[in-house]
Formats: C-alpha cells, sequence, structure tokens
C-alpha cells in the first residue's frame, strides 16, 4: 500500500518506478558515447499491415524475423491482441519490440483491474506513444521499433487505427496502415484494393495478397511457408472483439491467391 | 508526569478485535461457493458501482465485506502484487497461496501496530485447472488465514448463512443451481433477494486465459426467475 500522494494509481510503469524496476532501454547505455547496437544484428522483425473494413479492422503480418542477410525466426508472431478490443503489430528489433508488447498488454490489464473499466482507444493509443518515448534512447542505437495499434472503438463503434513513429508520434490513419521494410509494397497493394466498407472475405483477402506481394519484393518478409505449414497472421477486431484468423482458412485463402495468379500469368 | 494507564495486551487486544468486528457486522455478506465449472463469488450489494467482488489476475479473484475504501485500497494492493509477479517471472507463477499470505501480513501488521486495524473481512479465491485444485483463502481483520473447502461465508450475518449453506450445498451442482443455492442462503427464509440488489462473479475453470466474469443484474435476474417458474 502507497499513502496517497506517492501512489502510483491505475498505471503499471508507474508502480514499476516506484518499486525500482526499470523497464527503459536506456540501460543499454549512453547513445552519446558512440554505442550502437547495429554490429549486434539483433533478430528485426518486418511487415505488419492493418485496414479498416465494413466491421470494424483487420490487421496482419508476415512472420520472419531477420539478422543481417539470415533469418533469425520463421515463425515469430507480430501481431498481438492487446486486450479484447485492440491489436498491436510490431515491425523493428524483436527484442525490445515484445518486451514492449507485453508491458503494453500488462499496462492495459492492470489499468482495467485497478479501475474497474477499461482504458478508451485513444488512452490506449498514448499509451503505448508513451512506451515508443521512452524508447527512445535505445532507438538511437539501432533498437528502432515502430509498431502499428488497431482497435474497435467501442464508444463510436468503428474502427480505428494509429501508425507511429520512433519517437512516439502517432498518427491516426483514416484507411490503412503499414510498418516495417516491406510496408512499401504492401500499402500500394492495399491502396489499390481498399475500401472502408470491404466485406470480411474482401479485407482478409486484401491482407493477404499485400503480405504476398511484400514478400515477392523485399527479401526481408517471409511469404507463405506450405512446406512447414506456416503462413502470415491476419486478425480482425469487430464489436465482437480480437478474433485470430485460423491458419487453415489463411492457407486456403493463399492457395485461391497463388492459383489465381498462375492462371493470370499463363493466359498471357 | 503523566503515566499512561497500564492496560493489559489481551484487553488492548480484545478492544480491537471488537472494534473490528463491530464494524464488520453493519455491512451485508457474501459467499463464495466451488461449482463444478469453477467457484461462483456473491454478495448481497445494493450499489452497481461500488464493488465487493473483483478480479485478481487470469485464475484469481477477490471479495471484501466491511468498510469500502479498506478493502477496496487491499485489492489494489493485490492486483499490483500479483501483476508484479507475472510480470517478473510469468503468468503460472502467480498464485492465491503467496497472495493470501501477503494479505494476512498487512492484516497483522495494522491489527497489531496502527491506531486502528482495518475493519475488514477479505477472501481470496483460485479456481484450479482441476476441481481439487480450487483455493478458497479467508483472511480476517487480525490477519489470520482459514482455508476453506467448497464454500466460504463472509461478513456480519456469516453464521447463519453458513448453516443455511451447509444444508443445501452440494460440490457438483451446476452453475444456475449454485446461484440459486447461493442466493437463498443470503437472503434466509424470509425474504428474497433480486437482481439488482446482488453482485455476482464467476471463475471458469475452463476459460482461456482471464477466467473472471461478472454477471449483469439481467442475467442474475433471468437465472433467478427461472428458479421460480421451475
Amino acid at each position: 500500500m502507497f499513502n496517497p500522494v506517492d501512489d502510483p494509481g491505475p498505471s503499471f510503469h508507474a508502480l514499476l518506478g516506484k518499486v525500482g524496476i526499470d523497464t527503459t532501454s536506456s540501460a543499454l547505455g549512453n547513445p552519446s558515447n558512440g554505442a550502437n547496437a547495429d554490429h549486434l544484428k539483433v533478430p528485426h522483425g518486418t511487415t505488419v499491415v492493418a485496414a479498416r473494413y465494413a466491421d470494424g479492422v483487420v490487421i496482419a503480418g508476415d512472420r520472419r524475423a531477420t539478422s543481417g542477410n539470415l533469418i533469425a525466426h520463421r515463425s515469430m508472431d507480430k501481431v498481438f491482441a492487446a486486450d479484447k478490443w485492440s491489436a498491436v503489430a510490431i515491425a523493428g528489433a524483436a527484442g525490445p519490440a515484445m518486451e514492449m508488447v507485453k508491458l503494453f498488454q500488462l499496462q492495459l490489464q492492470h489499468y482495467e483491474k485497478v479501475e474497474g473499466h477499461s482504458l478508451s482507444l485513444e488512452g490506449k493509443a498514448n499509451q503505448l506513444s508513451g512506451m515508443l518515448r521512452s524508447n527512445l534512447p535505445a532507438a538511437m542505437q539501432g533498437m528502432v521499433v515502430v509498431p502499428i495499434f488497431a482497435g474497435f472503438d467501442r464508444r463510436r463503434a468503428l474502427g480505428r487505427l494509429f501508425a507511429y513513429d520512433v519517437t512516439g508520434g502517432r498518427y491516426e490513419e483514416h484507411d490503412h496502415v503499414a510498418s516495417g521494410s516491406g510496408s512499401l509494397f504492401a500499402r500500394t497493394v492495399i491502396k489499390l484494393g481498399h475500401s472502408p466498407t470491404n466485406s470480411y472475405d474482401a479485407a482478409v483477402d486484401l491482407m493477404i495478397k499485400a503480405l504476398f506481394n511484400a514478400a515477392d519484393d523485399d527479401s526481408a518478409t517471409g511469404g507463405p511457408d506450405s512446406m512447414r505449414g506456416i503462413f502470415p497472421m491476419v486478425s480482425t477486431i469487430t464489436a465482437d472483439g480480437y478474433n485470430e484468423v485460423a491458419s487453415d482458412e489463411i492457407a486456403t485463402r493463399f492457395d485461391a491467391l497463388v492459383s489465381a495468379q498462375g492462371e493470370g500469368a499463363t493466359s498471357k | 508526569m503523566n503515566m499512561p494507564f497500564y492496560v493489559a495486551p489481551e484487553q488492548l487486544m480484545k478492544d480491537r478485535a471488537d472494534f473490528a468486528q463491530k464494524g464488520i457486522a453493519r455491512g451485508r455478506s457474501l459467499v463464495a461457493v466451488e461449482y463444478s465449472g469453477g467457484i461462483l463469488l456473491c454478495a448481497e450489494n445494493p450499489s452497481r458501482n461500488l464493488r465487493k467482488i473483483s478480479e485478481i489476475y487470469d485464475r484469481i479473484g477477490f471479495a471484501g465485506v466491511g468498510r469500502y475504501n479498506e478493502y477496496d485500497q487491499l485489492r489494489i494492493a493485490g492486483i499490483r502484487h500479483a501483476d508484479l509477479k507475472g510480470f517478473t517471472y510469468s503468468r503460472d507463477d502467480v498464485d492465491s497461496q503467496a497472495l493470501a499470505n501477503q494479505y494476512a501480513q498487512m492484516l497483522g501488521q495494522i491489527f497489531t501496530h496502527e491506531t486502528k486495524p482495518l475493519e475488514v473481512e477479505i477472501l481470496v479465491a483460485s479456481v484450479g485447472y482441476a476441481p481439487d485444485g480450487n483455493r478458497l483463502f479467508h483472511i480476517r481483520f487480525d490477519g489470520s488465514v482459514s482455508d476453506e473447502d467448497g464454500f466460504a461465508v463472509l461478513g456480519g450475518e456469516a453464521e447463519p448463512i453458513r448453516q443455511r449453506l451447509q444444508q443445501t450445498y452440494n460440490n457438483d451442482m451446476d452453475q444456475s443451481q449454485t446461484i440459486r443455492v447461493a442466493v437463498s442462503a443470503l437472503a434466509g427464509p424470509d425474504r428474497e433477494l433480486g437482481g439488482d440488489q446482488l453482485e455476482i462473479a464467476l471463475l471458469e475453470r475452463e476459460a482461456q486465459g482471464r477466467c473472471f466474469r461478472r454477471l449483469d443484474h439481467d442475467e442474475i435476474g433471468a437465472v433467478l426467475t427461472a428458479s421460480t417458474d421451475a
């Protein structure tokens, strides 16, 4: 128990500070002394995308983590449920990014339990912004994390998307967002097929097409891996909450996409 | 020079205990009952917002009777303890026994050292992966802990409610039967409690992740009216 003056309230981050656990990556060292994590070749996660559709938002990510020119992991999850009504997808240095997600999930849950109701969607987006800001010293040393955040705003009954930069800058996007090395290619595909009134099928297929094309042109983005049964991860968030699309369904959709593209190529 | 009056330690403790008990007796009671699918927490609580029952962690619930501000502080302390432990180690390492011990220490410390003991009684309930993994820890104002089996009753009128439950309780009741048994034990023979006078939450064994689920007044009302139809 804390006395009322220095009570950390519903913030888990403030609580960690009170009990003396430092979660900021400034522990890595001072950037001014030239320390740089680039040579460490830490695993990096790559392409994540999200878009609005008729029922809410859809968010997706490939599964590859790279370390320099090598593939570090083939089945990394980059899309996480932040709570029941929102999701965060990460691109950048995998270690700090996953730690950030863990802390973010905990922070939202801690708030919800202490206060008895959850944060507003905007409040959640701001929380993530603050966590990125505290990661800035590490970002200066090469440990860059750039997430995207998507959720269903229950007060306004609509899906909302947020993009971030390394300084914690938060940008609400209207239609779609992408982050990571393959995001340029993914975003072009989404731009062509996107409509806010897309059906569930159209929205999930668009994500799959976007990731497929990102993997086609960006070596750091992993495509569908039928041999190992590893497929990109796609989740939706609607009025009913967060739902991860089953891996089998994604495999079927990929097969349909690939055979359609193959037919297109032979008919030419 | 002023000499403080000598008060025998027995008397001092008795006075404090009487004081705390009086405070607790003023409030309404609550029960926790194990059933086939988990644990039911049920309190008589006319307030919609000042809650007696709440979630601590994935499989752990909390309930308190007595002075609201005091057990609410304990509730928050419990959430902090659990979340910090889960963050430092793993979610699987958060257990109700450690939490109950922590509470016992806090309450015991306050009972002996502070000017006023806390006028609360609290319950830490955790649902196991198997029925024999359930735990109900009942912690009193002086820090004494008891590990209850089957059901636990907290509050001023605990004894008559316990006797009523003893007659009606068996551990393979389903969820709605358990709700009806708990509510009628709380109400007693002379009155009936409606959905809007009750606060009910469940710790559901089969749930994924967070097992705590609060029932809203309509849901409670539906279960209770089903019993009068039957």
